[in-house]
């Protein structure tokens, strides 16, 4: 008689696992824009398929909840049937036995709580009020709304020159954002409905690569008009070139030595090496910017005098100030702060770390950049801690791995405490209160509070504090310029409120964001601007798109860029990341699944040609 | 040139050319339902799927262009299955009763589903049933959204031809549908009923609202006297469904089949366009010579879609419209006000009832302003497409019919009249008639044909003229997106003009929203409009002051143009009514 025996999952269940996967993917990457409540629905469905049937809530509730979905979407519900729902839902969520009912049910509640005016429009009138406006995924959730599918089609037509010039169009840093972009359009990329994201970054990468010396279009007629752009990294050098290109005398004022702003004073030169950033100022500048480097606004000259000399005046000072933690010996010699350690190392003061214990707090992408060029000052040991989960981190991945790969050390679940000064003043180790991670906080993330550990004593020989940055606003603030939290305030089109000229964005205005988020806010406000002064120029370009291949590839995996030896890379600050080869540009570009062509894009919205 | 085989058979067609025009050069149509020329080469419907040598899936032909030794295949065992279920799946979703249907044998879904063959669909009707289904039966415009496949034509020809965006999607998934955009109902919204959906509607989806019953029972009522007129454009078009060739489909011919049908009285709208220009020309050169064109021109006022389109999206230019009243409602105005008298009857007896190639003057004919003290102008509109399913079901057939002519008075006409129904018409017999009033003699009657707009090419026209020492600057236009261009241009200064026609429709009333439907996906404005202006060149009376019925109005009862009667019966307020604003 067998007692035991080994279970296999049998073929369906084999099925059924995979199928679960590519669910998974294709909820990963659902359209933006779908209707909320026919979403709740079919969402619905697929947690009762899961339902076992032993319980009345969830076995029959699910199933009503599903009749007055229905209903409502079918515009055949009576009225108070989305007070029902709700009552039903509640009542699930109150009496089901397992998550499979009381978070199904949960998952309805906060639907028809959180677009209640969708039921209601659907109720009502029939309708929905969901609106599908940009079909192309990665155009649509990239702030800058860069032509990716164009480009993309060049680069496999081996135009590499043209898809810079496209991507120009939208952003005129191809190439520091095919090394730094934190590519939002591969997160939902429809290519995840067949295999993984395509590879958008690393194909803009192997495109500018292979670009060559390219000069920028001649600007339009002189309008006589002149702006003032106040900083001279990617934001305001963004709206400068396109204000340029628009006719208008612009004139940057950067208070650093050089242009580039987050680019060549936040970012590592084994991440961006200073000569990708120069390709990209070098050719902003050709189309004819006048620029004044070392000029402090606030200090050197004076806003309100801008004001006056300028037909318009764009902000985008960043924010290049440091956050403290406010602990007892924060004060101590050799405690740094990470923009002020980045900036050092940006002029080419690093300070020497040979031999010495360095602790980086904080879990985002600069506290990886303080780590990893920690690392490369010949530190000893580099200890990155942060007070919630490795998961919780706000880095992005391959920079924590890298970062590890590297040799430095993430130390989870260790808030500051205080810090250890010995008795010359300087900074001698970080006490750290042990956290558990607990239960989940507004923002949706699990929340850490203290463990029932003992403090724990960290030694150190320099401490940089990477936990956000601030905005210098306080001069802008003088001369009327309304602040919230310390970021400037300017409305969505750029425009500062209660000022007679005055536009603003990039970091200044959404706090620290990511360079393409400071681009998109630079050509945003570069368009209002023109239209302020009484004009309509538009920026388009002259490149013509491949059509698009009649039928796509098959599945295939995505092509990762490859690191350099991290054993080797820790040693030096060249580049980390390797390019593609040709053979795997070509592959990747290849499994494009060109939406501006196929699906909705070829009915509307595939294609903006000029803005 | 590009080499590639049709179903084995080789053909070259020139780079660019797509996979069903490749087809067609070789000889084979490839069925397709949502496919319309420049305009929706969308793939939507994906019945003109094909089989390419070397793709995985099957290829839509009509918007993929062929490549160098493409080997199509459009017959298939796998090409015929798919494209069948295809048609299956639209028709799961289509009302089916083709018996009911105004497009029945003129309908691109019936004869695709007819030429394949299918008898039964083994896919249950899915149909819209309830609130969602509904759609006010008292606007003059039309839509069955049971008969409507999401071919997405109707949405296309909105944004692109007339960039007005009433349609557009609604919801996602199963549920999409088309629908007003921006979740307006249709009374709320802009549309300004220029029909050009309609038109170009594969299905029965959309239609304008049947009016022909309430014609019916008009001819009917032994207390009614019935007074037709017929708008210049219908002429060039009646015919189309009816078989008759353009030499039968005279406008002589159809007043006798209106006359069959049992009209009273039959004229011709030509004769009140004469009027307008009398009006209009009139008004223009007052204004012109007052320098009120100076900043802004006047514009043309027949064409209601056009007035619709200004009052919702340039609603403070509406003063800047001709006060004149089109010539559908100045017909209306005199029959009742002085046909009447003529006849001896009180105006209250009279029924006028017009026949236009338009379905915004079914609403126009309605406004509370287009009346005066003998009642509303015009009882009842009907378009083309409605005038030829009356000649049905009477089972008349014109081509048997002698040519007749119209009543008199109020029937005689000059070409400058007749061309009002082609873009341009309006402002070239406007300028023949001011030039006569400037001058004290007629031009030549080709003196100003450089006005003649074109139904399809994007922009407008313009021409200056000198009449007598002022010149004169005047644009045409036709289409509303290229009257969009045209009024930003104006508006940001960088063109001025004295005078300006304004018609909604590509190619002006000829290629009207009331026109009939044809199959063949062609545009015929063009084609019709010519011929509006051979009929010009071949009158003998050109100039519409010429005009002696328009005359002897004028002696008996008018006095002249502009005269405080003449304000009363011929011009109007714009501002006396509401029109919805855009939302663009």
């Amino acid at each position: 008689m067998i007692r035991l025996s080994m279970e296999t999952p049998d073929r369906a269940q084999q099925v059924v696992q995979d199928l679960c996967r590519d669910m998974g993917h294709r909820i990963a990457a659902n359209p933006p824009g779908l209707c909320p409540v026919d979403m709740a629905l079919n969402f619905l469905r697929l947690c009762h398929a899961q339902t076992c049937g032993k319980c009345v809530p969830c076995r029959i509730g699910l199933s009503q909840l599903e009749t007055l979905l229905e209903s409502i979407l079918d515009q055949t519900a009576p009225e108070g049937t989305i007070d029902l729902i709700e009552q039903t839902a509640s009542a699930i969520v109150d009496s089901a036995d397992c998550a499979i009912g009381y978070e199904a049910a949960a998952m309805v509640l906060q639907g028809v709580r959180g677009f209640r005016e969708d039921y209601e429009e659907h109720a009502h009138y029939g309708r929905c009020i969901c609106s599908l406006k940009q079909p192309v995924p990665c155009v649509t959730v990239c702030p800058a709304h860069v032509d990716i599918p164009g480009y993309i089609a060049l680069i496999r037509e081996g135009q590499y020159d043209d898809a810079l010039a496209l991507i120009r169009k939208d952003n005129p840093f191809p190439h520091s954002c095919a090394y730094v972009c934190e590519h939002p359009c591969e997160r939902q990329c429809r290519r995840r409905l067949v295999d993984d994201a395509v590879n958008i970054c690393g194909l803009k990468r192997f495109a500018a690569d292979h670009a060559g010396n390219q000069t920028p279009p001649p600007p339009a007629e002189s309008t006589g008009k002149r702006v003032a752009v106040i900083g001279g990294g990617p934001s305001g050098l963004t709206a400068a070139y396109y204000l340029r290109l628009m006719g208008h005398t612009i004139t940057v004022f950067e208070q650093r030595e050089k242009l580039g702003g987050m680019l060549r004073y936040g970012i590592p030169d084994y991440r961006l090496p200073p000569e990708v950033l120069q390709r990209d100022l070098d050719y902003i500048l050709a189309t004819g910017i006048e620029v004044k480097t070392g000029v402090c606004v606030g200090k050197d000259i004076q806003l309100a005098d801008l004001k006056g000399e300028y037909d318009a005046l764009y902000i985008a000072i960043g924010a290049h100030a440091d956050k403290k933690l406010g602990l007892e010996g924060e004060d101590s010699k050799n405690v740094l702060s990470a923009v002020e350690f980045l900036r050092n190392c940006g002029e080419g003061n690093a300070p020497d770390f040979t031999g010495k214990r360095i602790v980086v707090i904080g879990g985002g992408n600069v506290s990886m950049d303080a780590t990893r060029t920690s690392i490369r000052l010949g530190a000893e040991s580099v200890t990155c801690v942060y007070r919630r989960r490795v998961d919780d981190m706000t880095a992005l991945p391959e920079e924590i791995e890298d970062a590890l790969a590297e040799g430095c050390q993430i130390l989870p679940l260790q808030a500051p405490d205080h810090i250890e000064a010995n008795e010359n003043g300087e900074v001698c180790a970080l006490w750290t209160r042990p956290q558990i991670i607990g239960g989940y906080g507004r923002d949706g993330r699990p929340a850490p509070h203290n463990a029932q550990q003992k403090k724990f004593r960290i030694p150190c020989d320099y401490l940089i504090i990477a936990i956000g940055q601030r905005i210098e606003s306080d001069e802008f603030e003088k001369v009327g310029i309304g602040t919230s939290h310390g970021a400037l305030k300017a409305d969505l089109s750029g425009y500062v409120p209660g000022t007679p000229n005055v536009f603003a964005g990039g970091d200044d205005v959404t706090g620290p964001a990511t360079v393409i988020r400071a681009v998109a806010a630079g050509k945003v406000s570069a368009a209002n601007i023109d239209s302020f002064l009484g004009y309509s120029h538009t920026i388009g370009t002259e490149v013509k798109i491949p059509p698009a291949k009649l039928s796509n590839a098959p599945p295939c995996g995505r092509v990762q860029l490859k690191s350099r030896n991290p054993m080797e890379s820790r040693c030096d600050f060249a580049l980390a990341s390797c390019g593609m080869t040709e053979e795997e540009a070509m592959q990747e570009a290849g499994r494009c699944l060109r939406c501006d062509h196929f699906g909705y894009g070829i009915f509307k919205g595939g294609r903006t040609t000029q803005w | 040139m590009v080499n590639v085989t049709v179903n084995g058979t080789a053909v070259q067609v020139p780079e660019g050319t797509t996979i069903l025009n490749a087809a067609k050069a070789a000889g084979v149509d490839i069925p397709h339902l949502c496919y319309l020329k420049d305009l929706n080469e969308i793939g939507a419907c994906r019945v003109c799927c094909v089989e390419i040598e070397g793709e995985r899936n099957l290829v839509p032909s009509c918007n993929n262009p062929v490549f160098e030794g493409m080997s199509i295949r459009t017959n298939t065992d796998r090409v015929r299955r798919t494209r069948r279920i295809n048609v299956e799946l639209i028709l799961s979703q289509h009302d089916c009763h083709c018996a009911t249907c105004l497009r029945s044998g003129n309908c691109h879904l019936q004869s695709v589903a007819n030429d394949l063959g299918i008898l039964e669909n083994p896919y249950p009707a899915d149909l819209v049933t309830g609130a969602r289904a509904l759609w006010p039966r008292d606007f003059p415009l039309y839509r069955d959204t049971n008969k409507c496949i999401k071919c997405m034509r109707c949405i296309q020809v909105c944004d692109k031809i007339q960039g007005v965006h009433v349609w557009d999607l609604s919801g996602t998934g199963s549920r999409t549908r088309v629908d007003v955009s921006g979740t307006r109902r249709i009374k709320e919204s802009d549309c300004t009923l220029c029909g050009q959906c309609i038109t170009h509607c594969p299905t029965g989806a959309l239609r304008e609202r049947n009016d022909t019953q309430k014609a019916f029972d008009a001819i009917a009522d032994p207390d009614k006297i019935t007074v037709v007129q017929i708008a210049p454009a219908v002429r060039t078009a009646w015919g189309e469904n009816l078989g008759l060739s353009p030499e039968q489909a005279s406008v002589h011919r159809m007043a006798a089949a209106l006359r069959r049908l049992g009209f009273d009285y039959v004229f011709d709208t030509s004769f009140s366009a004469d009027l307008t220009i009398m009006e209009e020309g009139s008004e223009f050169l007052r204004r012109f010579q007052a320098g009120d064109t100076r900043e802004l021109p006047m514009f043309t006022s027949c064409c209601p879609g056009w007035v619709r389109y200004l009052k919702s999206h340039y609603p403070q230019w509406t003063d800047r419209l001709s006060t004149a009243k089109s010539p559908q409602q100045m017909f209306g105005a005199v029959a009742k006000n002085y046909f009447a008298h003529k006849l001896g009857v009180s105006p209250d007896k009279l029924y006028c009832v017009s026949i236009m190639p338009c379905i915004a003057k079914k609403q126009e004919c309605a406004l509370p302003t287009m009346k005066t003290d003998a009642g509303q102008d015009v009882d009842l509109v009907l378009t083309t497409r409605e005038l030829v399913r009356m000649i049905r079901a009477e089972n008349l057939h014109p081509e048997t019919l002698a040519e007749e002519a119209f009543d008199s008075p109020l029937g005689t006409y000059t070409g400058a009249g007749v061309i009002f129904g082609a873009t341009g018409g309006v402002m070239e017999a406007a300028l023949r008639s001011a030039y006569y009033l400037v001058n004290g003699k007629n031009p030549k009657a080709e003196a100003f044909t450089a006005v003649r707009g074109s139904a399809y090419e994007q922009g407008w026209t313009e021409a200056e003229f000198d009449l007598g020492g002022a010149v004169v600057r005047t644009a045409v236009v036709s289409g509303l997106s290229n009257t969009r261009r045209l009024l930003e241009a104006i508006e940001s200064g960088k063109v001025h003009y004295d005078f300006v026609e304004v018609m909604a429709c590509p190619g002006g009333c000829a290629g009207g929203g009331g026109q009939p439907q044809n199959r063949d996906d062609e545009e015929r404005a063009a084609e019709r409009g010519q011929r509006l202006y051979a009929l010009d060149k071949c009158s003998t009376l050109r100039f519409s002051h010429e005009n002696p019925e328009v005359q002897a109005l004028y002696r008996d009862a008018l006095g002249a143009p502009g005269s405080e009667l003449a304000e009363e019966w011929l011009h109007t307020d714009h501002d006396g009514w509401e029109m919805p604003r855009s939302q663009v």
